[in-house]
């Protein structure tokens, strides 16, 4: 029995390659029910009018980007579809290739125009002083846009000279920057700010749920799968719940016969 | 030590890589334009980096150094055209040779200065003024945390926990009588360093299990975020790739 | 010479912290366009900062390949990799890097087939790892660990499709944990860092705290 836990580690990568795999390939289907957070966020952004402002902070880089690019590509869905205007921006350097491609991309498809129908403002450094800056006056923060045409004027940006007459802020992250959207954002320049983050801080999202300072809340993939399910555009998240669902319990197979064994075993180190 | 079975194995991968992507660009099901070899390129990229699984080797290594390199390199790209170029080049450089619409800016004159004072850092002789770089920076911080953390986290969350128990369900009341015993013992299991014996042990091992409790569900949110990950790459094999699911 | 290597730093430190802790409680214009703009300048000089990053970088590598440590070789594509992201970046498709970006240039090529990809897989790897950890040493050895792992198997389960199908109380169960205990822990985490980060703000303004000055005199 005991060699069993002294298996070599390869076996259980092959164990867990094909848990991702096999589902993947046999395109397993499972309803993915949105939840109150998801729905919150989504309802949110369905009441606003057309030609209203939503903000969307890509806060992450190409480490999280299967967990986060397909939550902003769900949104921008909803977004366009809706003729929100939208104004995208990152606090990660390396955001802004993400971010580009996904507004460039989707706003094709609804035929949306760069500087008229959206904005994408590119990366600026200092994180919490950005919000900031922003916060007092959005075109002294991002004089120009990524591709460095001026702000000032843009109509994409009519009727909005700071983060107060922002109708909306998604802030996507991937790190600690959504605390920083809250204390220096959200709370300084009363703003509904919803926060779409990687799995690993979802935990952490709670208080600020409870205490109403964040309005809507999407975790992960899973977010993600169900906001798909709420635009009515699954795509790549929604497709991965199947093997989502079949790793996890290998994981939890995997606790409980490696406990198994250890009792049986007699608790040895 | 690289055995000879390694590379024998790595051999065969190379082998199949290539039949395989012949066989996708001569069949059209990948085109033999930016696109396609973008995606060929980013899965040897992929396969590179999942060949640590099999164990450390130069391969995985080459990949490693070569992302290191690139993400820098894109990140200073993206700061030139992205701060430098529009905050200070543009704002007060050009408008010092050239007629624009709008005079220099002399007030970048003072965050330009502060910026190129943080690279004496490197000299040996002038590295204290990069302090004054720094003492701006975290001493402005520091100043707009204070009020900022007091008034969106300590308020803002304490708030909550003065609201009337009684939340007019049986559970409810419950579960906001929980979230109180949890705050309260949580923090004073971090707070009283001295021994937990008595009253304050007791609390503290309430404590305690609320942390376990989270630490838990945390594991458990780390775990789903890494197989999301894996899910990503894999349908970018199987679809953007090989194109055998939909 | 110390009144400039040390007091002149704790004198901007001390003047710029009280002056933007007041900023807040003056609603007025002018102290709204002080912070638009210090944290402008800010901004920028931490754009400079990255720049620091990178020296660190390559002077790491440099140093690698100068004294030939083990495993130098590779620190050649460390340069290799930004020599070629920085030469298409200046290039900026033909346009040259004092005009404006350009969309769709080697570039961005770059950065979507060699950046994502490696970026993307190298933290998926953790996924193989955590399951061998899951199975290997996740024990219920006492108490605290039983907890710890009873709450990570309902979440796991609860937090995907899969966990309805075994039973409907599996995601109520869940959702109760993320919103009862784990909201507790965190609120309570929260209240504790934010704290320190006061009573660190409050530290450096008074210099009490130097770490930010570094070594030497």
């Amino acid at each position: 029995m005991e060699k069993l836990l002294k298996i070599d580690r390869r076996i259980i990568f092959i164990f867990v390659a094909l848990a991702v795999t096999i589902p993947l390939l046999f395109r397993f289907k499972m309803s993915v029910p949105p939840t109150r957070h998801v729905i919150s966020m989504y309802d949110k952004i369905d009441s606003l009018s057309k030609d209203s402002h939503v903000l969307i902070s890509f806060d992450y880089d190409p480490s999280s980007k299967e967990e986060l690019q397909p939550m902003a590509r769900a949104l921008l869905h909803h977004c366009f579809k809706k003729d929100i205007k939208v104004i995208g921006m990152t606090l990660y350097p390396a955001g802004t290739g993400l971010a580009d491609k996904a507004i460039t991309e989707i706003g094709d498809e609804y035929g949306k125009r760069s500087g008229i129908d959206y904005v994408f403002l590119g990366f600026k450094a200092g994180s919490s002083l950005v919000i900031l800056n922003m916060g007092e006056d959005i075109y002294t923060a991002f004089q120009k846009d990524f591709y460095g045409k001026k702000t000032a004027g843009m109509k994409a940006l009519k009727g909005v000279s700071s983060l107060r007459d922002i109708d909306y802020a998604v802030n996507l992250t991937a790190g600690g920057i959504y605390e920083a959207w809250i204390v220096y954002g959200r709370e300084k320049y009363n703003f509904d700010l919803g926060v779409g983050c990687t799995a690993v801080m979802g935990p952490e999202m709670y208080p600020f749920i409870q205490a109403k300072q964040l309005m809507g809340f999407l975790g992960g993939l899973k977010g993600a799968a169900e906001y798909e399910t709420l635009v009515g555009h699954k795509d790549r998240a929604a497709a991965g719940m199947a093997p989502q669902s079949v790793v996890h319990v290998l994981v939890v197979c995997f606790i409980l016969f490696g406990n198994f064994i250890y009792f049986t075993t007699g608790r040895k180190k | 030590m690289i055995k000879k079975t390694d590379i024998s194995i790595m051999t065969w991968i190379l082998i199949a890589f290539g039949i395989i992507n012949i066989i996708l660009l001569a069949t059209g099901k990948l085109g033999f334009n930016a696109k396609g070899i973008g995606i060929i390129t980013a899965v040897a990229i992929t396969l590179a980096m999942y060949s640590f699984l099999y164990k450390d080797n130069p391969v995985f290594k080459i990949a490693e150094n070569l992302f290191v390199g690139v993400a820098m390199g894109y990140s200073l790209i993206i700061i030139w055209f992205n701060i430098l170029k529009p905050d200070v080049f543009e704002a007060l450089i050009v408008p010092m040779f050239k007629d624009t619409e709008i005079g220099p800016q002399y007030s970048v004159i003072v965050p330009t200065l502060l910026g190129f004072f943080m690279f004496l850092r490197f000299s040996t002789k002038l590295s204290w003024l990069s302090r004054w770089s720094f003492a701006f920076i975290v001493g402005m911080g520091s100043g707009i945390a204070i009020p900022n953390f007091i008034n969106a986290i300590l308020l803002r969350q304490l708030e909550p926990m003065f609201a009337p128990l009684y939340t007019g369900s049986f559970w409810g009341t419950v579960n906001t009588i929980l979230v109180l015993v949890g705050v309260v013992s949580v923090l004073f299991y971090f707070f009283f360093s001295m021994e937990h014996k008595g009253a304050i042990g007791g609390v503290s091992v309430v404590g305690v299990w609320f942390l376990m409790i989270a630490f838990g569900a945390s594991f458990g949110y780390t775990v789903m975020a890494r197989m999301s990950l894996l899910i990503g790459r894999m349908q970018f094999l199987l679809k953007d790739w090989l194109g055998i699911i939909q | 010479m110390n009144f400039f290597k040390r007091t002149i730093p704790m004198i901007i430190a001390f003047v710029m912290g009280l002056l933007m802790a007041f900023q807040y409680y003056v609603p007025h214009e002018s102290s709204q366009n002080l912070l638009k703009v210090v944290t402008r300048w800010g901004m920028i000089i931490s754009g400079f900062a990255m720049f620091i990053g990178a020296y660190s970088l390559f002077h790491m590598h440099w140093n690698r390949i100068r004294q030939k440590v083990s495993g130098w070789g590779y620190s050649i594509f460390v340069f290799i990799g930004a020599g070629i992201t920085i030469i298409f970046g200046l290039l900026n498709g033909g346009e040259f890097f004092w005009n404006d970006k350009q969309a769709g240039t080697m570039f961005d090529w770059i950065f979507d087939n060699v950046q994502v990809p490696a970026g993307a897989t190298i933290f998926s790897i953790l996924a193989f790892f955590m399951a061998s950890a899951a199975y290997r040493t996740f024990r219920a050895r006492n108490k605290e660990a039983t907890i710890l792992l009873i709450a990570a198997i309902i979440v796991m389960l609860g937090r995907v499709p899969i966990g309805t199908m075994i039973s409907q109380y599996i995601p109520v169960v869940a959702d109760w944990i993320m919103s009862v205990p784990n909201l507790a822990a965190k609120r309570a985490i929260l209240i504790g860092v934010s704290i320190g980060v006061i009573a660190t703000s409050i530290k450096i303004i008074f210099g009490i705290e130097r770490a930010y000055l570094g070594g030497g005199d």
